[in-house]
């Protein structure tokens, strides 16, 4: 790991050497900067509170990306808890790290941003560790039964333990959002879901009614934990981008691609242009399909049955892109650690080009349906509004946040790929309410599509992987042709890929927004740690504080609107 | 109505008298005869009426399976319904969770006989490539399962050759000792 500094962090360091700090704790700071040019300060546990609270009031960092804890069984103190920091002025980042023993605890950050709370839940559920004065560390993800805390390295990964019952209707102690003048009330419970057409099968609800209007809500999630961040560290680096698909399984190709160039980058390794033009079509493609999905269950869970069934027949069109491609629909898994899978057949740009012009009219008629219309006017406008401050309090990124008027889009704020010279627009929203929502997703998919024409109209030549021996495989006629190919392959298998020792966080603007994955590599074949930060997660957690006070028909139209898919929140 | 089980009235008309076969002859342009079970089967299996227990990735293929190009309509299988009291077909379309499995069991119990189960989907099927601390290794482990459809997801294809499976099992009355026999897994309470 380079202990070298940056500009930026040197500027950090001055920053936080004026700041109230005591002064022989700061001599313990490490500031350093990874080989990948991430910025890092180690910092005593006990400064935590004391520096995030600096650097927001400050205003050098705006939003808490991602709060996660590592285990580090052979280390004196155990536990590590990593903060993501992101400004969206500047758009730089920074990692905060601190150690925590095992029978310590952390301050937590709660009182600095509000959305640490659902992260901190998390890393308590998963690992173990406590937040001193979190109003509710209880279980998030796992089952209320569950014993244990699965992420550490002492837990078995197939060690399943059933759950015998549900929870009953219960409310979470740090929401202070019962109506003042609901207080008193004979209100009435109310429970939605997790089987609820329109929780989509694993959300749950759960509401206090002062008639129709909302007196307290609560939502539970965890009904689809599948144990992501521990199958990544029991998989091969390769074999962990079929569980990527299943992330955010409406664009499961994004996924693909934030996974592999977070790798890709810890390795060091650049793509060619042809693997970049590729992925970004795949990637842009599916934002399409993933806000059809989107707009079309809105629609569905609001009434309106039309909308769904035009969107599906378009995003039918995609999914036999996809399928020419590589043979599956959904869950593609085209992406490999240094490029694609496979070559695109001969004649597949000009498939794209011509589905995009069928999925524009389709645009434009879903538009005629439901834009001006009244009733869909009626149910979305004005409801859910949030202003552009808030949202980032609670960590909003992605369609939800340009909503509010931000117009972050890291494909401009950080270009990665070819997006620097594709020429296409971040629109933005003003209200952010679930109307403007649905309108910026719309004006999305037609800036997509713009770019979609562009990469195709002048794919790169060259090859669509690189062809290092250590990170891909030969290719088939090599393995059966030659010894050399032969070897290169049996090693790779049997050795794996190995990333250098290290960590990196990295992140790309998914359909919903920032996917981020943090990456701690330990130099062997399989991911250490592999933490996603899954962009619904933080928007879902405003959840019920948007909500309160509203009508209960007007749960459905925020709960559509958030575009919550089961798969990132849960993982 | 291929393969059908309604027969026409097939007597031999030499038994039968010259006015009475004529009647027969003429009653096969308004009626016809049949088994009580098969006529019930036959009715049974197409207006079967699922509930879309879809909770991951299959849930989005199973959308496929209702829209406009497969169209499940075909096979009188459309009538989406989310409560379970009016369903007879549930489709389990994605992983469920430990968590979950309390919840699946009580939706089925709340099914009203007939009802069948299929299960979309390897996670649903057996946990498929989760073998985690959290994953319910198969639904057949909680609720008896009529038909697995195998993939991850499964084609439309698939789930449609699997509603025409549990078709044929329904047309033919196939005896279903894992419905019948079926009893509550032991850990698991009755919900409230």
């Amino acid at each position: 790991m380079a202990q070298a500094s940056s500009a930026s962090l040197d500027a950090l360091r001055s920053d936080l050497s004026q700041s109230p700090v005591s002064r022989e704790r700061f001599a313990n700071y490490k500031f350093y900067s990874t080989a990948v040019r991430d910025d890092v300060i180690e910092i005593p546990k006990e400064d935590i509170v004391q520096v995030l609270r600096f650097f927001k009031e400050t205003n050098r960092f705006d939003i808490l990306m991602d709060l996660c804890g590592s285990h580090y069984p052979e280390r004196p103190r155990t536990f590590e808890v990593v903060y993501h920091l992101f400004s969206t002025r500047t758009f730089q980042r920074l990692r905060l790290k601190c150690q925590v023993g095992e029978n310590e605890s952390i301050d937590s950050a709660i009182t600095v941003w509000k959305s640490a709370n659902w992260f901190e839940r998390e890393a308590w559920d998963m690992f173990g560790i406590r937040f001193n004065g979190h109003p509710n560390l209880t279980r998030l993800l796992t089952h209320h039964e569950f014993q244990g805390h699965p992420l550490r390295k002492d837990y078995d990964a197939d060690q399943q333990q059933h759950c015998s019952s549900a929870l009953p209707l219960h409310f979470d102690p740090s929401h202070s959002h019962l109506l003042p003048e609901a207080k008193g009330q004979n209100l009435v419970p109310l429970n939605i879901g997790p089987s609820h057409p329109s929780t989509h099968g694993t959300l749950r609800v759960m509401a206090e009614l002062d008639g129709e209007t909302v007196a307290r809500a609560n939502v539970e999630l965890g009904f689809l934990h599948r144990c992501f961040e521990k199958m990544a560290e029991t998989h091969p680096y390769n074999q962990v981008i079929p569980y990527t698909d299943r992330l955010n399984y409406c664009s499961a190709p994004m996924n693909n691609v934030g996974y592999c160039k977070t790798v890709e980058r810890l390795l060091g390794v650049e793509i060619p242009e042809k693997a970049q033009a590729m992925r970004v079509i795949l990637a842009e493609l599916s934002r399409i399909i993933d806000h059809f999905v989107c707009i079309g269950a809105n629609c569905v869970d609001l009434g309106a049955l039309t909308a769904f069934f035009q969107l599906f027949t378009y995003r039918e069109q995609v999914y036999n892109l996809f399928e020419k491609l590589c043979g599956a629909r959904l869950t593609v898994s085209l992406t490999r650690i240094g490029g694609m899978a496979q070559d695109a057949p001969p004649g597949w740009f000009d498939d794209v080009l011509e589905t995009c012009k069928n999925i524009r009219q389709g645009i434009d008629d879903v538009e005629g349906l439901i834009t001006n219309n009244k009733i869909w006017i009626q149910r979305t406008q004005n409801i859910g509004a949030i202003s552009a401050e808030n949202a980032i309090q609670w960590g909003y990124t992605g369609p939800l946040l340009r909503a509010t008027g931000v117009g972050l889009d890291l494909r401009k704020a950080t270009p990665y790929y070819m997006y620097d010279q594709l020429d296409f627009d971040v629109p933005v929203g003003s209200t952010g309410d679930c109307y403007d929502r649905y309108l910026v997703r719309v004006a999305e998919m037609r800036q997509s599509l713009k770019i979609v024409e562009q990469v195709c109209k002048n794919v790169p030549a060259g090859d669509f992987t690189i062809r290092d021996k250590g990170i891909v495989l030969p290719e088939k006629k090599d393995v059966y042709g030659n010894i050399e190919g032969l070897m290169n392959h049996f090693m790779l298998v049997i050795k794996g890929l190995r990333p250098p020792v290290g960590d990196i966080y990295d992140a790309t603007e998914a359909a919903n927004g920032e996917l981020g994955f943090y990456l701690v590599s330990d130099g062997s074949g399989r991911p250490y740690r592999l933490r996603v930060r899954p962009p619904c997660f933080a928007i879902y957690q405003s959840f019920p504080e948007q909500v309160t006070g509203g009508l209960l028909s007007d749960v459905i139209s925020v709960l559509g609107s958030m575009n919550l898919i089961a798969g990132e929140l849960d993982r | 109505m291929s393969n059908s089980v309604i027969t026409s009235p097939n007597q031999s008309p030499n038994s039968l008298s010259a006015e009475d076969s004529n009647l027969v002859e003429a009653s096969k342009s308004f009626a016809f005869t049949t088994r009580l079970d098969a006529i019930i089967a036959w009715g049974r299996k197409n207006s079967m009426w699922p509930m879309p227990y879809g909770t991951a990735c299959c849930g989005i293929e199973l959308m496929s399976v209702m829209g406009p190009k497969y169209d499940l309509a075909r096979f009188g299988a459309e009538v989406v319904r989310f409560s379970p009291r009016q369903a007879d077909m549930l489709v389990v379309a994605g992983t469920i969770t430990e968590k979950m499995a309390p919840i699946l069991v009580h939706i089925y119990e709340q099914m009203l006989d007939p009802k069948y189960v299929i299960s979309m989907g390897a996670c649903a099927s057996s946990g498929g490539f989760y073998r985690a601390y959290h994953v319910l290794q198969g639904i057949d482990k909680v609720v008896p399962v009529d038909v697995f459809v195998p993939g991850c997801p499964p084609t439309p294809e698939a789930v449609l050759d699997g509603v025409m499976t549990l078709q044929r099992m329904i047309a033919t009355n196939t005896p279903r000792p894992w419905a019948e026999n079926w009893v509550r897994p032991s850990w698991m309470k009755t919900l409230a």
